[in-house]
């Protein structure tokens, strides 16, 4: 059968998007918050519109950071979007304030040092050797809008069998983070489920990898 | 690299079909919104507007079902403006399926309306639409020599236009939608002057509407300023590749494009 995804539902914003591109990419899809469709899908999608305090505050309110440490310890898929990827670093520095984050990754969320803000259009992506969530799109553009965003990676490599986090970055006034890839949580600042056929292709690329391979590839999807 | 020059079509919507008419070849429906949606999407554009222009609020359910209809199947940014008048319009459209909102008439009357919805939901999905004309002889000046209208720019506000584009932008909209009344409808080119007025006076993203007639008017607008250019005639009524002769011109001004 297809692989089943649930995408996160919690405070407001446009989340129907989300739901009817990764339906086009294979998934079985729903729209929930509750424990037991977060925690036994194939795949989560996070979604996140607004501010970095408010969407963290939102996720509490669910239970969701809960949920998302149980799925990542336990290697199982998670998909990130927007600021849905700022929350998963230590901090965000929004209008002088600085809220937690979810600390999965090192780093500050802090604003553009752009001429225009906020940073809203297709942009380019580096993409680093080995990336799957990007493979055969690594030459185009997706859609982004943010204000701020990680501009530094200090990422630790501590135990020498660690694998290294894949990060592609992005431009918009100083280099930021664009998207990272980290066994069974993956992030992208940019929206897939708005970038045409090149986000099309992203979603796909997770959705076909939250099989793990036991299941038969699927035909004819969409 | 740097973010592309956006090119956006905008689609007037009255009671769920479109208006103005569209004179492509090949549509099976030309007022279907969605069919022209779909056929903007493969012609390159890079974001979609709608603009609801029913004059019945009873009507107001038609344009909910076209942007459900069109989220479905259309997966660029859709912008949807036309009577927003506050937090409650805007989550029922991205509830929908459109990312972002743009209000003008509502705002201008009270202008504490974007401070709500930029607090709820992120400047992200608020743009100001503005319409701005130069004042009239007889008019109250304005210190920009522009002012604000309302009502599709029928009538004058006296407020100074690059004022309220800074005010606007101060109380958290996320970019600004400037249209030119005074080009609107010419088919002579954009009107750089009040696009390079509203450039040096916000560090939000323009875009810049209003007397487009053909591709060579769009690369001015963008050294004047504009991060995207928006259009509806030029593209109802061009040629099936108007927009990527549009992308075209603009890239071979030096600028970035999709």
């Amino acid at each position: 059968g297809k692989p089943t995804v649930t995408v996160l539902d919690y405070g407001s914003g446009n989340v129907r998007s989300a739901v009817r591109a990764l339906e086009r990419a294979g998934a079985e899809v729903i729209l929930s918050s509750k424990p037991e469709d977060v925690l036994n899908a194939d795949g989560l999608l996070v979604p996140g519109v607004g501010a970095f305090e408010t969407v963290m505050r939102e996720l509490k309110a669910v239970d969701a950071i809960r949920m998302i440490g149980r799925r990542v310890a336990g290697g199982r898929p998670v998909l990130a979007i927007c600021v849905g990827l700022q929350v998963l670093f230590e901090a965000g520095v929004e209008h002088g304030t600085e809220a937690e984050g979810m600390a999965e990754w090192p780093g500050k969320v802090e604003l553009l040092p752009a001429d225009v803000v906020p940073h809203m259009g297709w942009n380019t992506v580096t993409v680093p050797e080995g990336s799957r969530l990007f493979a055969g799109v690594e030459d185009e553009r997706f859609y982004f809008v943010h204000s701020y965003g990680v501009q530094k990676w200090d990422f630790d490599v501590i135990q020498p069998r660690m694998t290294a986090p894949l990060v592609t970055w992005s431009e918009h006034g100083a280099p930021f983070i664009a998207a990272v890839e980290n066994g069974p949580l993956c992030a992208t600042q940019f929206h897939p489920e708005k970038s045409g056929d090149a986000g099309a292709r992203l979603l796909r690329n997770w959705v076909e990898g939250l099989h793990g391979g036991s299941r038969t590839p699927q035909t004819g999807t969409a | 690299m740097a973010v592309a020059v956006r090119v956006i079509p905008c689609l007037d919507v009255d009671a769920g079909r479109v208006v103005k008419g569209i004179n492509f070849e090949g549509l099976r429906d030309a007022g279907d919104p969605v069919e022209l949606a779909h056929r903007y999407d493969n012609g390159g554009a890079d974001e979609l507007t709608f603009l609801d222009v029913t004059a019945s609020s009873g009507n107001r359910e038609t344009t909910f079902d076209v942007v459900r209809r069109t989220a479905e199947e259309v997966f660029i940014p859709l912008t949807v403006g036309g009577g927003v008048r506050g937090v409650a319009e805007v989550d029922r459209l991205l509830r929908c399926g459109a990312d972002k909102a743009a209000i003008n008439t509502a705002a201008v009357a009270r202008p504490d309306v974007i401070d709500e919805i930029t607090r709820h939901f992120g400047s992200q999905v608020l743009v100001l639409s503005l319409d701005a004309r130069r004042t009239r002889p007889g008019s109250q000046p304005t210190p920009s020599g522009f002012e604000v209208t309302t009502h599709g720019g029928r009538q004058g506000t006296g407020i100074d236009a690059i004022a309220w584009a800074q005010e606007a932008a101060d109380r958290g909209v996320g970019e600004i939608l400037l249209n030119s009344i005074d080009a609107d409808g010419t088919k002579d080119g954009f009107d750089l002057e009040l696009i390079r007025l509203a450039r040096a006076a916000v560090k939000v993203p323009l875009i810049a509407s209003g007397g487009a007639g053909k591709p060579e008017h769009f690369p001015p607008a963008v050294a004047a300023g504009a991060d995207a250019v928006l259009a509806a005639s030029v593209f109802h009524f061009g040629p099936l590749d108007m927009i990527a002769q549009v992308k075209a011109a603009i890239r071979d001004a030096g600028f970035e494009v999709r």
